[in-house]
């Protein structure tokens, strides 16, 4: 098999390798070093889409990151990916590929009926077609948009692939490897700058590549080529190609995304797909490069017409020829560049320049080489519907009005170069105020916000001469000042062919009586006459027109239609394209996989898992976890075929009758210590702490400063200076933040330390009427006694060799004690406490029936204290101190607080004593009022009691002090549930705790 | 992502920060008598201004201080930062 359209020599691909792939089906091959485009290019395939919104046929415009249409979806060891550019994809073996916006086939498209109703498809279509009848919204035209649009189609499958951050410091960054890159790098290596130097391509060197130039007796390429290797060489310089800078944010971070494996058929093991790169540079140089501009002409998006530029690479990288009659329009030289590459591969290409009469060293070798030069000549339109097959052509007039008499030429590509826009995507994301260049018709960068410096083309210095000597003065400049350190190097020796001035002149006029179709924005087919629309309807600002007619806000976003957008509003408007501004840049300058931006948070990973040292225990007896914050606690254990209900009904019964163990090593611990430490209690607590004896132990509230529940805990007096403080799961991190920011900026002069412990004890609740005798075994020289450990009550005892704390506190409304022992005993103190609890029945309980042993207790907890109540809310105000004051009493004074119908904690239960209460209800009185009913209060939490064997709930109830005994109505539209209720004391067993005194 | 300097640390990525609002409110003293006025303003009322702010961030996962930042919130540009006890000039 041949490749009919690949030279016999040249390029800088491996004709060695021979690589297969297929694309919509069918079988090619290419060569190890050819991008997806290329390869396709040199079996002679153009067709390669359809546009998004007419489904015109569409082939290759660029040959890299600037493409706007070939955008494929990849098939790739077994995983797809859409929105992959053709142009940027590099070829491996057994690469798969298929079209995207084409239905059934790229050939014959349903869609492109809409190029036949292109009439009635202008500018703002969607947005006043699609709105009336409302109701045909989401049943019509949705699912057809939907259909119709996108750029291919997202895998569902979890992605086995991996993805990388990587955080990186340099005093360089510089994002391109062209011309300014490499000089400035290699002067700032030389200086000893920890240097980054990042190329989005697989081959180093830019424009170097493909241009025929001298730097110091070697060809462009040779040269690049020896600064790299030199470059990579040297312990100060990162070098990484396939890396694409895309954002710049910040203080002068910037992210870079590594393709590590797309180029291959599948990641290497240990490797990932795709590394994201933080990088926070002390300088960054950008050396982007620039983009060839398009003339705008009929029919100007038939495959077969692209940039000058691109057929250049084709050739010179690829060796890839993109037609064999090529029509090279130009209004500036580098078009000749391209008419002189083709001619020298055998080639007869016409050159149709718009200027009248120039004049330079590049246009001299043209004519030499004998090419056909026809001056003030245009394209006026490609004809061919899936390949170029002619151009008409004409002569146009010095002021670009009028056309001459309509000619056809036969040609297989058209070759355009309307001259060269600087990328100044990242400059402009850095916060730097762009500037209009005149003489090169584009924006440049201006005032730098950040530490910025863009270099050559990017700063629209087309000379290599110039581009070299002022990059390596930067990169000389820059790294000096960090290193102090200054190695001069010398300016090669540069050779380069003079070109002349380009033609200001970007849009062919329509000639009499066609109506041709003139692309300004190739990926969201946006034509000249849908900007005329935007701007007739009264659309000014070049941010409204952006989004009216959705010019430049396609993925490529407008990388080669913006420049001529503005020229367009600013003709029709009259204004300078200066004035007219462009629109903002925002990252990512290209698509970056979604994979890439999570990276190892994946599943799992997206969050850590913290476990108590008991955690195996539980597992091996069949504990069903919760997420509780980052926590994983046994919410049951399972017996048999038990499930969550009965579960825990079992377990908390038989903490009511005989005793149950829970793991309470979540709970928030923070050692408070030093002379003042009673006094921080005091000030932070509602209650008073100055009295606390050594060796008590005290529930305590704390309120933020506006006067509502921030949490809530017992703090055990361990010695004269020493609290040992503990807070709920959930709000233990921020309540040592709020200790740290009231003893560091509002009370230094307390000398207390903070510190969380949480990790370093395990806890274990150990509650029921026979908790006392489990303790007992477990501390036989230890007076348990209601006289020798009271409620409340604190010692420290010896757990079989193991230094423990006991705490005499309850949670559950049982007697009960709490055993700490550090963190690595924790698994021994489990297994001793179920050892020892054997003989009295004792089982490990979980979460939910924690919950229900606190609820029917009337003991509040996260789901009353819920960043809405403040004390009294939740039946607390007698803990709050009136003789004292504390963070947030203040508040507590305000109106609404202290309102006679204040809203409070209440009991529920439904009048059937059956029908199990929803969380989240609303309370109302009247079941049937009109909507919408008046809500009193909500469920916050619900149980099955099982003291009274029927569901019971707690509410937060407005007025809840006079509403004991009161009738009234849970509804749950959510669960269509209406249940009649009546309103009881939130203390629904032993109202008087008399049991945790026992 | 900001770059804050930590006088204790020195320079951090903001993602190792958390954010603690105006630092030019200052508490009123325990045990005095507070107006409503006084009181709400140093609970809820905040300039939320554009431009040069002296505010606090809290360097958790690093030295765990609370530090002052004076930073432009509409550039992010960071121009001081202090201790918690350090005192500055305007
Ligand atoms: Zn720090």
């Amino acid at each position: 098999m041949t490749q009919n359209f690949r030279i016999e020599n040249g390029g800088l691909i491996n004709k060695d390798k021979k690589l297969s792939f297929k694309f919509n089906g069918k079988s090619y091959f290419g060569y190890e070093g050819d991008t997806l485009a290329s390869a396709l290019l040199a079996n002679g395939v153009h067709l390669v889409g359809r546009s998004f919104k007419y489904h015109r046929p569409r082939g290759f415009f660029g040959a890299g990151v600037d493409e706007p249409y070939a955008v494929v979806q990849l098939y790739r060891n077994g995983e797809t990916e859409p929105n992959i550019k053709a142009t940027e994809q590099e070829l491996f073996e057994g690469l798969e590929a298929k079209s995207v916006n084409c239905w059934p086939s790229v050939n014959f498209d349903i869609g492109a009926i809409n190029n036949f109703l292109r009439i009635f498809l202008p500018a703002g279509f969607y947005y006043k077609t699609f709105m009336w009848p409302k109701s045909f919204w989401y049943r019509v035209y949705e699912p057809f948009i939907r259909k119709a649009a996108g750029l291919g189609v997202a895998s569902t499958k979890h992605d086995k692939e991996r993805y990388e951050h990587k955080y990186e410091y340099c005093d360089l960054l510089i994002a391109g490897s062209g011309p300014s890159g490499l000089a400035s790098a290699y002067a700032a290596a030389k200086n000893g700058a920890k240097v980054i130097l990042a190329e989005d391509k697989p081959r180093f060197g830019g424009t170097l590549l493909t241009s025929d130039v001298n730097i110091g007796n070697q060809s462009g390429k040779d040269w690049s080529e020896g600064i790299i290797s030199e470059l990579k060489e040297m312990p100060n310089v990162i070098v990484k190609n396939r890396s694409q800078i895309f954002g710049y944010y910040d203080h002068n971070m910037l992210v870079m995304s590594e393709k590590v494996s797309d180029h291959l058929p599948k990641t290497k093991k240990y490797h990932p797909n795709k590394r994201l790169w933080y990088i926070r540079a002390k300088e960054v140089l950008i050396s982007s490069g620039s983009i060839e501009r398009p003339i705008v002409f009929g029919n100007n998006d038939t495959p077969g017409v692209m940039l000058s530029s691109a057929a250049k690479e084709y050739l010179k990288v690829y060796g890839v020829l993109v037609g064999k009659k090529p029509l090279v329009f130009t209004n500036n030289d580098s078009g000749y560049e391209t008419a002189i590459e083709f001619k020298k591969n055998g080639i007869d290409p016409v050159i149709l320049d718009s200027r009248k009469n120039p004049s330079s060293e590049i246009i001299d070798e043209a004519k030499n080489l004998g090419i056909n030069i026809k001056l003030s000549y245009v394209v006026v339109a490609a004809q061919g519907y899936k390949k170029v097959k002619s151009a008409d052509v004409a002569s146009i007039s010095e002021d670009k009005k009028k056309l001459g008499k309509i000619e056809n030429i036969k040609c297989d590509c058209i070759c355009v170069s309307g001259f060269w826009t600087p990328t100044i995507h990242l400059a402009s994301q850095s916060g730097n105020k762009t500037k209009f260049k005149e003489e090169i018709d584009a924006f440049v960068p201006g005032q730098s916000k950040q530490n910025e410096t863009t270099l050559g083309a990017a700063n629209g210095i087309f000379s290599l001469e110039e581009t070299l000597k002022t990059s390596m003065e930067a990169g000389s400049e820059l790294s000096k000042k960090i290193t102090k350190t200054d190695n001069k190097i010398s300016i090669p020796n540069i050779v380069e062919k003079k070109s002349s001035q380009h033609d200001k002149f970007w849009c062919v006029p329509l000639p009499k009586g066609k109506n041709y179709k003139r692309f300004l924005d190739f990926q969201n087919d946006v034509a000249v006459s849908d900007i005329e629309i935007a701007l007739r309807e009264g659309y000014r600002s070049i941010e409204h027109v952006k989004r009216y007619t959705t010019l430049g806000m396609a993925t490529d976003q407008g990388k080669t239609s913006n420049l001529n957008g503005l020229q367009l509003v600013s003709e029709i408007e009259n204004k300078v394209v200066p004035s007219v501004g462009h629109t903002t840049f925002r990252p990512p300058y290209t698509p970056v996989s979604i994979g890439a931006i999570v990276g190892r948070e994946v599943g799992k990973h997206s969050k850590p898992t913290r476990k108590s040292p008991m955690h195996s225990w539980h597992e091996k007896n069949n504990a069903i976890f919760v997420d509780a914050g980052v926590w994983l606690r046994p919410r049951y254990y399972k017996i048999g075929n038990e499930n969550l209900f009965e579960a825990s009904k079992r377990e908390a019964k038989n903490v009511r009758t005989n005793v149950g163990v829970c793991d309470v090593t979540t709970l928030g611990k923070i050692d408070v210590k030093g002379p003042d430490a009673a006094e921080l209690l005091n000030r932070v607590y509602t209650n008073a702490w100055l009295k606390l004896p050594v060796g008590k132990a005290r529930y305590g509230v704390m309120l933020r400063e506006d006067g509502i529940v921030m949490d809530d805990g017992t703090t055990t007096r361990i010695s004269e200076n020493h609290y040992h403080m503990t807070t709920t799961t959930a709000q233990a991190a921020n309540v040592l933040s709020h200790l740290e920011y009231y003893l560091q900026l509002v009370w230094p002069e307390l000398n207390v330390n903070v510190v969380s412990t949480t990790e370093q004890w395990a806890g274990a609740a150990i509650a029921g009427p026979k908790s006392r005798n489990v303790l007992q075994k477990l501390f036989p020289n230890l007076d348990v006694s209601n006289e020798g450990l009271p409620f409340m009550g604190y010692a420290e005892g010896d757990l079989f060799g193991v230094k423990a704390r006991i705490f005499r506190i309850s949670f559950s409304g049982e007697l009960a004690y709490e055993i700490n022992v550090e963190s690595d005993n924790g698994n021994f103190m489990w297994e001793k406490i179920i050892e020892v609890g054997e003989e009295f029945r004792i089982q490990p309980y979980g979460t939910e029936a924690l919950s229900t042993l606190r609820i029917e207790m009337g003991h509040v907890a996260g789901s009353e204290l819920d960043g809405r109540t403040i004390p009294y809310d939740n039946g607390l105000e007698g803990l709050v101190s009136k003789k004292k004051d504390f963070i947030g009493k203040r508040s507590l004074q305000k109106k609404a607080f202290v309102t006679e119908d204040r809203q409070r904690v209440v009991g529920v239960v439904p009048l059937d004593k059956k029908t199990s209460i929803p969380e989240g209800s609303h309370l109302v009185k009247d079941a049937n009022a009109p909507l919408p009913n008046p809500k009193l209060g909500h469920i916050s939490a619900s149980c099955w009691s099982v003291e009274y064997d029927n569901p019971f709930s707690l509410a937060i109830l407005k007025d809840g002090k006079n509403m004991i005994g009161e009738k009234l109505y849970v509804m749950s539209p959510l669960k269509n549930k209406v249940i009649p209720v009546e309103i009881v004391s939130s203390h629904y067993v032993d109202p008087k705790g008399e049991r945790v005194r026992s | 992502m900001l770059y804050i300097n930590c006088p204790h640390c020195g320079m951090r990525s903001q993602n190792e920060f958390s954010y603690g609002g105006d630092a030019s409110v200052i508490r009123p003293l325990l045990e005095k008598e507070v107006s409503d006025k006084e009181w709400d303003d140093f609970v809820y009322n905040r300039k939320s201004l554009r431009g040069k702010h002296l505010e606090l961030w809290q360097h958790i996962f690093g030295c765990r201080q609370w530090i002052k930042v004076e930073r432009d919130t509409a550039t992010h540009e960071i121009f001081r930062t202090f201790k918690a006890d350090e005192e500055f000039a305007k």
